[in-house]
């Protein structure tokens, strides 16, 4: 009764809050499919980046615009000295237009070595609360690596864990970094792991820990995700300690389905399921905040000596925006994009230099619309 | 034989070449600690008690029993080890989140074994997925993230320091120059996250920037961990050394360990098994065979830890005797007798 009341007065919005924030999604689905003869566009934050990410945010708007698909976009840039408000070089207004939209697309930005301000990709995690990294690694048809059955999600906490920032130097020449774990951040990354696992079908999820030597930290990550576990009994919950499964995803990468971790392992495995499966160029990844906010992005980096040549490879910015489509509930375009990037890629015809190819940017976006 | 005659001879002779010159009294046997340990580790140091046995090495062992939920090393363990100075060790089996700190981590710091050495190599005989892999991962083995020094700030918070210390990175950067000057690598890499962790990370960078200027006919360059990764899956054959503080070089040697064969038959790296395994009897030796061929080494017996691995190579590349982890089926004791077979 109360979900219709709200749907009658915010109209469109609805369906993106009920999906997203709405725990029990069998409840909201049938709901929002009703309503999704809706034209109404929704519009969405779309940061181009640095070096390679303008041209990439152009080849998707090209497919989104092929595909017809109902999203406007809202550009912001990277600014050139350090807002005070943020502490860093996003503008006040750019993250204002994330909050606002609940929806966003990034490119990549590059983030100095050993400097003095906070990184980019740090401040928007902090400022958005994105507190769960999301990345799908499944072995592309087409698209031959030494591993061919790949097909895992990594959950990664985002916000706290080894990379708070929060380091000090004792007395000279001995320093002090804090990895902090809360109760509070391991629930929502865990519950939004096993939320994510129930919602796609997946039939297992690992927690990876290394709680044998951190007792206490990984210990209490360990707890929250038993918790979870156990309102979710269809799920198999599972615990491996992370040299174990460093070594069986490099032997076995079959044997995984959802990795949940906190903030550092999360970021090497992540890259190393990347790397299974083609390298960053081609993963797509999306960051889920709270209030439902959701910010896919790219996570290679800049590559500045090929930026502004035509030459970048778009796909891990397309599949990223497919991502974003999918929790946008426009399942039916996520799935024809996917399928016409897949299939592009399958055909080997247009292939970008990094995937052994010739093709420019714009021949490669060509094919995909061709392919819609 | 004087001097001048002796190329003369060795060009009639043609035999082989001499690895070992020796002073008098360095063939007396030499006392090596034992500790067994837990899951596996009785069956695989049994298997190397059966080979050095066969190959009449000389060393003879001390062996102690330990096991991982004691709460600690005993003092005669201790006392033996730094006697002897050499210890072989299978592995002690760590309670996950109990309240007991690690026997390992105890073990580490109270001896203060600073450096953990892993050599990854192809085996020939045993396909993976990647070929041309020889790759050393030196990893800092007391402070950085397992200093074990956490506390519960409030309930639900709960925080974990991260140390690293000038003194301890400047010693594993000099251990991991001075191997690979030794042991004629032409590259060193040192892995890291200091774009996040500026300060931490950053001091262990600087540390190694300062030994590698001691080194210049060694490459030296630097990459970020989840990078290091993502290359050691893709494209093993550009590292070579590679030094790393603790936490990094768990998951690094692991992951190289593991594109390489498995940790069943890396030396150096290393994990207890699981249960069924041990019931079976059907745990992998090979790499604590490996492992004790790099202990024979650093004893200064290089001849005998020649034999040892030419020995398990062949038995390796035979592809007769597996064990399980490797897609065979044979038992522990199959392939010491292999391999003491194989001894010639």
């Amino acid at each position: 009764m109360a979900t219709q009341l709200l749907r009658r007065v915010l109209g469109s919005r609805s369906r993106q809050i009920l999906s997203t924030t709405n725990p029990n999604p069998n409840l909201a689905l049938p709901i929002a499919r009703a309503f999704s003869s809706d034209i109404t566009p929704i519009t969405a934050t779309l940061f181009p980046g640095d070096g390679i990410g303008p041209e990439i945010a152009e080849s998707v708007k090209q497919v989104f615009r092929t595909a017809e698909v109902p999203v406007e976009w809202e550009e912001h840039y990277v600014g050139t000295e350090i807002d005070p408000r943020t502490q860093s070089f996003l503008t006040w207004e750019s993250l204002e237009s994330v909050r606002r939209n609940k929806v966003g697309l990034k490119g990549p930005m590059a983030t100095p070595i050993g400097k003095g301000h906070r990184s980019l990709n740090l401040t928007l995690r902090k400022e958005l609360n994105l507190y769960a990294n999301v990345r799908p690694c499944y072995s592309l048809p087409g698209y031959k690596t030494r591993y061919d059955d790949v097909n895992l999600i990594t959950i990664r906490e985002n916000t706290e864990g080894e990379y708070s920032g929060l380091e000090h130097q004792v007395v000279r020449g001995v320093v002090e970094s804090l990895k902090i774990i809360t109760r509070q951040a391991s629930l929502r990354v865990a519950e939004y792991a096993f939320h994510y696992a129930k919602t796609h079908g997946r039939e297992r999820v690992s927690a990876i820990h290394k709680a044998n030597i951190m007792q206490k930290t990984d210990g209490l990550f360990l707890k929250c995700c038993r918790e979870v576990a156990e309102k979710y009994p269809e799920i198999t919950y599972e615990e491996v300690v992370i040299d174990n499964c460093c070594m069986m995803l490099v032997k076995n990468p079959a044997a995984f389905d959802v990795l949940v971790m906190p903030n550092l392992y999360g970021d090497i495995i992540s890259d190393l399921c990347a790397g299974l499966i083609g390298g960053l160029g081609l993963t797509p990844s999306c960051n889920i905040g709270e209030g439902g906010i959701a910010l896919a992005e790219a996570v290679h980096g800049s590559a500045p000596d090929i930026a502004g040549k035509n030459l970048a490879n778009p796909t891990a910015l397309l599949l990223s925006s497919v991502t974003m489509l999918r929790h946008l509930e426009l399942h039916d375009k996520a799935d024809r994009i996917q399928n016409a990037i897949l299939s592009t890629i399958a055909e080997g015809k247009y292939r970008t230099a990094d995937l052994g190819g010739s093709s420019t940017t714009s021949d490669f976006t060509k094919a995909i619309c061709d392919h819609l | 034989m004087s001097r001048r005659s002796l190329p003369f001879l060795k060009s009639l002779i043609q035999t082989r070449s001499v690895t070992y010159m020796p002073r008098p009294g360095d063939g007396s046997p030499r006392a090596v600690t034992l500790i067994p340990g837990d899951g596996i580790g009785p069956l695989v140091t049994n298997a190397v008690e059966q080979v050095m046995e066969a190959m009449h090495a000389p060393i003879y062992f001390e062996k102690y029993e330990v096991h991982g939920d004691m709460k600690r090393v005993p003092q005669q363990v201790l006392d033996s080890i730094r006697k002897n100075k050499v210890c072989l060790k299978g592995g002690l089996k760590t309670p996950v989140g109990g309240g007991v700190s690690s026997l390992n981590v105890q073990l580490r710091k109270e001896l203060d074994l600073y450096a953990a050495l892993v050599n990854c190599f192809n085996l020939p005989g045993l396909p993976t997925r990647h070929q041309n892999v020889d790759i050393v991962v030196i990893r800092e083995n007391t402070e950085g993230e397992y200093s074990g020094l956490e506390h519960e700030v409030v309930p639900g918070v709960v925080e974990s320091l991260k140390v690293i210390t000038k003194f301890c990175s400047e010693r594993i950067a000099k251990y991991a120059f001075e191997y690979a000057y030794l042991n004629y690598r032409k590259k060193v890499t040192a892995v890291h996250k200091a774009n996040i962790m500026k300060l931490a990370d950053g001091l262990f960078l600087e540390s190694c920037r300062e030994v590698a200027t001691k080194y210049p006919s060694i490459k030296y360059n630097e990459i970020i961990v989840d990078n290091c990764c993502m290359q050691l899956v893709s494209k093993p054959e550009q590292f070579d050394v590679m030094v790393t503080p603790n936490l990094y070089g768990n998951l690094v040697s692991n992951t190289a360990a593991g594109i390489a064969g498995g940790t069943g038959v890396m030396p150096g790296a290393g994990n207890v098994g699981n249960e069924k395994v041990v019931e079976q009897k059907k745990a992998n030796p090979v790499a604590l065979l490996l492992s004790s061929a790099m202990m024979l080494r650093h004893l200064q017996f290089p001849s005998f830890a020649d034999r040892l691995e030419t020995a398990v190579k062949r038995v390796i590349s035979e592809e007769k005797y597996r064990t399980k982890d490797l897609g065979g089926g044979c038992t522990t004791q199959q392939i010491v007798d292999a391999v003491i077979a194989n001894l010639d």
